[in-house]
């Protein structure tokens, strides 16, 4: 048993967190932000050279055929770097769920290009009624055509093709497939723009195994709580620096206790998802007993931390933190978009609570 | 990283497993509501029958009675006690922080004096660190030992120590040189506590029983071989003791946390809130829920703790990670199981409708002091501040 990194994992991560800081640096991360898409094709080409766009897909499908820990690895350190644009949708969501709901001919005609960094991708699963609960959707399908609208629906506009998650049910759209429309909803994160997308009598595909899409999206779930992770690290360096130059009162401010604390509190509450991260990634790696709910800790846990770390952080920086220019608010604005994505905390709460109170057998004795 | 046991690992658990079927006492929550004078001699022979199949501290070399386990091994050992049920050791603050600090700086024959008596309950340690004027300022401490021929004689006090009372041997930190600077002046002995000169007060706690006590030293000769690691090295050695406790012990918590968190969900159903069974309400399920996911995480940051101490070879001041954590983490599940179980919850043992023989009343009080015991809270984030992010100090 070992829940430390093997040192190929270790160079791994080393080597993301070095290509991110050399390809994506936050002047980057800036000017994407400004964009219509925050999509940089030739970032993206980098990225696929790396490898990154089919980590934990198999070499039958031109992935790497790594697992899912070393995706956890690379989306912590995308987050860490506010990596702008489609990652996180095309590979840990749309690229989770066909892998696990695709049939084969159907990961090679659509995960295969992903793998080679040819297409993006995306999942269009959160409805006004239903939120991210697939088996509450109404969007309708009849006759491979559908119709219905999703919102939330991240980096649309960069998307190849759209998985919309109906009941029961995954379909497959090409972009700009018939009857299909995008509209950007103006939200608080910068660098992962959502939109509002509808169809109308669309032609799609449905994916051949829609009894894995939990699977698939717990996958995507625990990726997004490493992803998390990776920002609340970084907000972390950020404010311990911060405290170790900033001078008032002629001393430096990290030696004020009160200052420790939140810095101190800020470690617990990154290392503590991490652990919880690594471990859902794991977990569902091994298709252990435990892994669905894993991926409810890991998100419960990283939902409420990225906030609060973020506020600790910001509180840190004083006025320079409320600043435009200061990068901080960026990884707020992420961490609160990522907090609600695929469920909030008391979203998994119950979630787990169903997994593990009301499975537990009542016991004789009253109380 | 892979979480899976190994061969190895397998065949330990599948031994310690089979042993537990065989061997786990049935009448231990009978025991719980007994005073801690009387169940600690239920505590003692279960320890014992632990030791008499090698399984009192796992991680200690074979030849002193251990197995020579790896902190996984260790891991392991404490997950699957938690699984079964089993109570606790009677002996924890030798097994789990004076008897490593002699495995690591004593003397061969320190070593073959003192351990194996550790492991099998027959000598009951204690730890005689905190005074009156030094607390959280350990290093401000005290009571002194001066060289006479072949003796140390001791003078001073101590207060706040768990299980003097009851305990055999102390692991004594006294001032050996006034002179040097605070940290550098001091020597750990070991003392024994049927030596003449030595009085123990008990000090009754808030719970209303008496775990620590006050001990008064007089003249009390303690032999120089006696002294564990180097003279005036005692901070060192001293911090080696913290560092188990803060950093391994909650593995040994585990088990009771574990058990804690399972007991409170089961009472939930049966316990009835807003016309409907506690487990049922919306709130409390998200109280639950929380609580069942911090306990899980307090267990994987253990292991990550492990795995990195594997790897590094020392237990750092990261440890003071996992004190942090569960210290505030138990204080907040007791806190939910009071809100579950309702003013039953405060009802002390002895009561015919107290739940659990009182446990769920103690727990909440006896939860106070963990954020105490073993270094504040406020000390360990500024452990954590200094040691670990590398802050400037703060005091
Ligand atoms: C249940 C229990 C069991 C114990 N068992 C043992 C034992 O077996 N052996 C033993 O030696 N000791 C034992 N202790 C003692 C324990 O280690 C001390 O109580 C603890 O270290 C605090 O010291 P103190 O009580 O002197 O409080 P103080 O040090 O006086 O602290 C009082 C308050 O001031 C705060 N404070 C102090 N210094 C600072 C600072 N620099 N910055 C910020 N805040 C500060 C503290 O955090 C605390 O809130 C036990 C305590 C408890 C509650």
């Amino acid at each position: 048993m070992d829940f430390g990194l093997s040192d190929s994992q270790q160079s791994l991560k080393d080597n993301a967190r070095k290509f991110f800081s050399t390809h994506c640096p936050m002047t980057e991360v800036r000017r994407l932000a400004d964009t219509d898409s925050a999509h940089d094709t030739a970032l993206w080409a980098k990225m696929a050279e790396q490898g990154y766009t089919g980590i934990c897909f198999s070499e039958e499908h031109d992935g790497a055929g790594l697992g899912l820990v070393e995706l956890a690895l690379i989306l912590e350190e995308a987050g860490r770097a506010l990596v702008p644009g489609p990652f996180f949708s095309t590979v840990a969501l749309a690229g989770a769920l066909l892998d696990a709901t695709a049939s084969d001919a159907q990961k090679k005609k659509y995960l295969a290009p992903i793998c080679r960094g040819q297409a993006r991708s995306t999942v269009a699963l959160y409805e006004s009624e239903s939120a991210w609960n697939p088996a509450e959707s109404r969007i309708a399908a009849e006759n491979g055509r559908i119709t219905g609208e999703k919102l939330f629906v991240p980096d649309t506009a960069a998307a190849s093709t759209i998985l919309v998650v109906a009941r029961n049910s995954v379909f497959v759209v090409e972009a700009g497939a018939p009857g299909m429309s995008i509209t950007p909803m103006l939200s608080m994160d910068l660098t992962r723009k959502v939109y509002a997308v509808t169809f109308a009598n669309t032609p799609a595909e449905k994916l051949a195994r829609p009894e894995n899409i939990a699977r698939g999206l717990d996958c995507a779930t625990a990726a997004l709580a490493a992803e998390m992770t990776g920002g609340m690290q970084r907000t972390l360096e950020s404010a311990v620096q911060y405290a170790k130059t900033r001078k008032q009162f002629g001393k430096i401010i990290g030696s004020f206790q009160s200052v420790q604390n939140l810095c101190a509190d800020m470690l617990l509450e990154t290392e503590s998802s991490r652990s919880a991260a690594y471990y859902a990634a794991w977990a569902l790696q091994e298709n252990a007993p435990d892994a669905a709910a894993a991926v409810s800790i890991a998100k419960l846990y990283a939902s409420d931390a990225c906030r609060t770390v973020g506020n600790r952080g910001i509180q840190i920086h004083g006025g320079m933190g409320f600043t435009w220019e200061n990068d901080l608010h960026l990884y707020y604005r992420r961490a609160k978009a990522c907090e609600t994505t695929l469920g909030d905390a008391s979203w998994h709460r119950e979630r787990l609570a169903r997994m593990a109170v009301d499975t537990v057998a009542v016991p004789p004795a009253g109380v | 990283m892979d979480l899976k046991l190994t061969e190895g690992e397998l065949r330990f658990r599948n031994e310690l497993r089979a042993w537990l079927e065989s061997n786990l006492p049935s009448d231990w929550p009978a025991w719980r509501e007994k005073s801690l004078d009387d169940s600690y001699s239920y505590l003692r022979a279960w320890q014992l029958k632990l030791y008499d199949a090698r399984w009192a501290a796992v991680c200690w070399p074979a030849e002193y009675g251990g197995r020579g386990a790896t902190l996984m091994e260790q891991a392991i050992f404490w997950e699957e006690l938690a699984r079964a049920g089993a109570p606790p050791m009677a002996n924890s603050l030798g097994l789990g922080l004076i008897g490593p600090t002699i495995v690591a700086f004593g003397t061969p024959a320190q070593k073959l004096r003192y351990l194996p008596k550790i492991l099998s309950a027959e000598e009951i340690w204690c730890q005689g660190f905190s005074e009156p004027d030094a607390g959280s300022d350990l290093a401000g401490l005290k009571t002194e030992a001066r060289l006479d021929g072949p003796d140390y004689i001791v003078n001073g006090q101590k207060v706040w120590t768990s299980y003097a009372w009851l305990a055999d041997w102390c692991e004594l930190v006294v001032r050996t040189d006034p002179q040097a600077p605070k940290h550098k002046g001091l020597t750990v002995l070991l003392v024994n506590m049927k030596s003449p000169g030595i009085e123990v007060r008990r000090l009754r706690q808030m719970t209303g029983e008496s775990e620590f006590s006050e001990i008064f030293f007089t003249n009390v000769r303690v032999p120089a071989e006696n002294v564990l690691g180097q003279v005036n090295d005692g901070w060192n050695v001293a911090v080696s003791t913290l560092m188990h406790e803060r950093g391994s012990y909650g593995a040994r918590l585990y088990l009771l946390f574990k058990r804690s968190i399972d007991r409170l969900i089961e009472l939930s159903h049966s316990a009835r809130k807003n016309g409907q069974p506690a487990s049922r309400d919306p709130l409390l399920r998200q109280k639950l829920a929380q609580c069942y996911a911090e306990v899980e995480i307090m267990r994987l940051n253990q292991l990550r703790a492990f795995s990195r101490i594997s790897a590094t070879g020392v237990p750092g001041p990261e440890g003071s990670l996992q004190k942090l954590f569960w210290s505030e983490l138990n204080q907040r599940l007791q806190q939910i199981a009071q809100e579950i179980l309702g003013p039953a919850g405060q009802l002390l043992a002895g009561d015919p409708r107290a739940i659990d023989h009182g446990i769920w009343s103690y727990g909440y009080l006896r939860s106070r002091g963990n954020t105490i015991e073993a270094g504040t809270s406020e000390i360990q984030r500024s452990i954590i501040g200094h040691y670990v992010l590398g802050l400037p100090r703060s005091y």
